[in-house]
């Protein structure tokens, strides 16, 4: 990520889910697969779709839709997992589809306003316009549950 | 080792492997001569396996281990002469100290507590078989280097030294491999020196010219004159650390006169004659006599062979034939191995998908590509046999372990037992062998405990004094058997009866066969044992051992005849990286079972569901009545219990010996699955232990069928919401 500095260049990957334009810092991204079939995991919550195989090893792979609170769309060829990293861990990301990669600096970043009642906000770490459409950053430390903290 | 800043620290963790190493040579040799080995040899395998603690522990100054190797060494240094002979009594004390010794050293290796009351104890009845004289020996520092241990060259010592000095020629060549070792000729001649009075000359016959010479190559020999009143054996004491890395001959008892020295006049002195190793060679020349002068090659007396000429040209000439080949070993770390034995995981997977889309493809069999993927099949099956072969070690690591458990528990029973090994060089995974070791001590406790007859009684019986305990190991059809045996009286199974009705584990009108009578003993609180001896029967019982080994994925089965005996086999897989499983189908997922869980399929017929009480269902099993599951409802995969007429059933035993039947959909194979972790940092599904990839890239959840039917009760309530849930979404 960008250092403080003004014109830090960031590069942004956007994706649209649920109709949503919306974002991930290019740096925590490793990888994009087409979709595949979702082993499912007993009792899991309802936004985690289950598990695949991403070259020998098991990767969890979350419904972002749902994890963000909003309409889950059906699933069809061009939905997409981007698989990011955060920590050590590796999650997929299941999206409807990726859009753009887009370079902007930090100064076209602005925090979100306010708006504490609405949960989806609190993932959202800032909003950036890009062709007049408002695009919102996630953050991804709030998006993936750390350890413990979703175990229902 | 955690410190890697200080190499000490390094150091130290090898020498402590060392030990490990030099024990088992130590327990090896003393159950050599327990057996009655009279193989000189043996008993300086164990002198120098404490010799060489003895050395290591005074480099660290691990002053308790120092002591009392030391003197542990002097008591068998005493047997190594001749001058005691151990009996019986002295070899178990031989033995008492060897194990106590590997406590030292674990002491040592851990800082933790030594028991200094134990050494005492064991030091001073090791002095009491040496005799008043020598007890109060002290502990002299460092004198490991060059203390001698005969080699048993072919020889004849016949003839007795007489006390005057005689005269000894002895020829020393080195070779290449003594440098390498880090010996020094010099330290050697000059040890020789030190018995008596001393001729030293040295023979350059085969050094080449400058321009042939290897510098790396050893060309000269040297002949020592040695007058002396030592004996033979002291002399090749001194070659001792060199044995087998240079050509040794000595020739005794000849008179002065025999000995032509037609060689340099004047003989240099040692100092002088003693050119530096082979790398020095030029200086040699220089200020030596010429390549050429070689006259004095050839004064070796009679009797003496001349060297072999292939010897003389490389230093890989032959050995000495006792110098038993050394395997050469590399230690690696684990978690290198971990991370090949992953990839290779990955490999069969991969081969798997590989062959799977050829196969859709449409390809002929006969094809080029048909046939690479058979030869890649071939190999990845090897790479895969190979990869665990790594892991796989001997166990006789874990055996000699347990002959130390027979040792301790038979004393404290007083009963005389020997442990008999079959099989020690069956290589089990690494893992498993560690995780082996506890149920192995219970069993081998209950043997010695419960299995044997107190020896009384055994001689009423007219068997041997001793009871047996056999420990065996060996492979069959890809799986690791290990047996423990007794020739005890067998499995009581009136007793074993009478008490598991009493403990109200069986009702006491059942009628049992033998065989389910034995398995009565691993059902959780049984213990026959009378009193509570100190020895087994802590209230961990054979369900314990029963329990572990399940994890590793193994069974175990009791065989027992009245009066002859009890052996309990284990039987293992190769590895815990693969896993026997029985791919079934659940709600259209695909799911792994452990083989080992599933006894049997049943077909439900019409009338064979009941219901308990609502959500509650057994289904009748030979008469009885198992709790009938529904796998897919259990894991949330549907909410419809399915139970009609028809459905497949697995009927799987769980590790208390309780049976459960799964109402599953089909079943698509039995096969071999590479197990891969789940990453459970955020979620952790109840009733799933691992997963494996499928032949398509699919994942397959691998059960653990325990957790998932015990799971039941606190899941019930979620499993509902989750149920309408789904219904909402689809």
């Amino acid at each position: 990520m960008s250092e403080q500095g003004q014109n830090k260049d960031l590069e942004l990957l956007t994706f649209r889910v649920a109709d949503q334009e919306y974002s991930l810092d290019i740096m925590s991204v490793r990888e994009i697969r087409g979709w595949t079939r979702t082993t499912p995991m007993p009792h899991a919550p309802d936004y985690m779709r289950g598990v695949i195989n991403l070259r020998g090893t098991v990767l969890p792979v979350m419904d972002l839709a749902r994890r963000l609170n909003l309409p889950s769309q059906e699933t069809n060829e061009r939905n997409v997992i981007i698989v990011v990293k955060l920590g050590g861990t590796l999650t997929g990301l299941l999206v409807d589809a990726v859009s753009d990669i887009v370079a902007i600096t930090e100064d076209d970043l602005q925090p979100p306003p306010d708006i504490s009642s609405d949960p989806q906000m609190s993932v959202v770490r800032s909003l950036t316009v890009i062709d007049d459409q408002m695009i919102r950053v996630l953050d991804l430390a709030a998006v993936v549950p750390v350890s413990s903290e979703e175990a229902a | 080792m955690s410190d890697q800043n200080d190499p000490m620290a390094e150091i130290r963790a090898s020498f402590f492997i060392e030990c490990e190493e030099l024990m088992e040579a130590l327990q090896d040799g003393l159950q050599e001569l327990e057996d009655g080995s009279e193989d000189p040899e043996t008993i300086n395998v164990v002198f120098r396996a404490v010799h060489s603690i003895k050395g290591g522990a005074g480099a660290f100054g691990l002053e308790a281990l120092v002591r009392f190797a030391h003197r542990y060494e002097t008591v068998l240094d005493e047997v190594r002469n001749g001058s005691l002979h151990p009996d019986s009594d002295a070899m178990k004390l031989f033995f008492l100290a060897a194990d106590h010794l590997s406590d030292l050293i674990r002491g040592c290796r851990d800082e933790s507590e030594i028991d200094e009351a134990t050494s005492d104890e064991l030091l001073t009845r090791l002095d009491a078989l040496l005799g008043e004289d020598s007890v109060s020996e002290e502990v002299e520092p460092e004198t490991f280097e060059v203390q001698g241990v005969s080699l048993d060259l072919d020889l004849d010592l016949g003839e007795e030294p007489d006390d005057s000095a005689t005269v000894y020629t002895v020829r020393f060549k080195p070779e290449q491999d003594l440098f390498a070792t880090g010996n020094e000729p010099s330290m050697l001649l000059r040890n020789l020196c030190d018995l008596g009075e001393a001729t030293v000359r040295c023979n350059f016959a085969d050094l080449p010219s400058l321009q042939d010479l290897a510098p790396e190559t050893p060309y000269v020999e040297w002949i020592v004159e040695l007058k002396t009143e030592a004996a033979e054996p002291e002399i090749r004491d001194i070659f001792e650390f060199v044995d087998g890395l240079c050509e040794l001959e000595i020739i005794g008892g000849a008179a002065p006169a025999t000995l032509d020295t037609s060689g340099p006049a004047e003989a240099p002195s040692a100092e002088e004659a003693l050119p530096p190793p082979a790398t020095g060679t030029a200086d040699l020349i220089s200020d030596d006599a010429a390549p050429a002068e070689s006259t004095s090659a050839k004064v070796v007396p009679m009797g003496a062979k001349p060297a072999p000429p292939e010897a003389s040209k490389d230093g890989e000439g032959e050995r000495k034939a006792n110098t038993t080949a050394a395997k050469s070993v590399v230690r690696v770390d684990l978690e290198r191995i971990e991370r090949l034995v992953n990839l290779v995981g990955e490999l069969v997977i991969n081969q798997a998908m590989l062959s799977q889309s050829l196969d859709e493809a449409g390809l002929s069999p006969h094809s080029d590509a048909m046939n690479g993927l058979e030869e890649f099949q071939r190999l990845t099956r090897d790479i895969q046999d190979s990869v665990m072969m790594i892991r796989a070690q001997p166990v006789k690591s874990l055996f000699q372990r347990m002959s130390r458990i027979v040792r301790e528990s038979s004393a404290a029973v007083e009963k005389e037992v020997r442990l008999v090994t079959i099989g020690e060089a069956t290589e089990v995974d690494k893992t498993v062998i560690e995780r082996l070791a506890d149920p192995l001590t219970h069993m081998i406790r209950n043997a010695v405990d419960h299995g044997l007859e107190a020896t009384e009684k055994r001689q009423e019986l007219g068997k041997p004094r001793a009871g047996t305990v056999t420990l065996t190991a060996a492979h069959r059809s890809g799986r690791v058997i290990i047996e423990v045996a007794d020739d005890g009286g067998g499995i009581n199974r009136k007793r074993v009866h009478e008490i598991a009705v009493t403990k109200g584990l069986v009702p006491a009108e059942a009628q049992l066969s033998d065989g389910e009578i034995d398995n009565l003993l691993f059902l959780p609180g049984f213990s026959t044992a009378k009193q509570v001896s100190n020895l087994s029967g802590r209230g961990v019982g054979m369900d314990v051992v029963k329990t572990s080994i399940q994890s590793l994925g193994g069974r175990i089965t009791i065989n027992s005849e009245p009066g002859k005996g009890t052996t309990f086999s284990i039987s293992l897989p190769l590895t815990l990286a693969v896993l026997d499983g029985m791919v079934v189908n659940v709600a259209n997922e695909t799911l792994v079972l452990p083989l080992n869980v599933v006894v049997e399929t049943l077909s439900l017929g019409k009338d064979d569901v009941q219901m308990l009480r609502p959500g509650h269902y057994v289904v009748r099993w030979r008469g009885g009545f198992v709790p009938l599951y529904d796998l897919g409802v259990m894991l949330g995969y549907r909410h419809h219990r399915q139970t009609d007429p028809g459905s497949i059933v697995l009927l799987i035993v769980l590790e208390d010996g309780s049976r459960a039947a799964l109402v599953i959909d089909g079943i698509q194979d039995q096969r071999q699955v590479v197990i891969k972790g789940l990453d459970d940092s955020f979620y952790r599904a109840p009733g799933i232990a691992a997963a494996t990839i499928l032949g398509d890239g699919q994942i397959a959840l691998i059960l653990d069928p325990a957790d998932v039917i015990s799971g039941m009760g606190h899941i019930r309530g979620t499993d509902l919401m989750l149920s309408e849930r789904k219904i909402a979404n689809e």
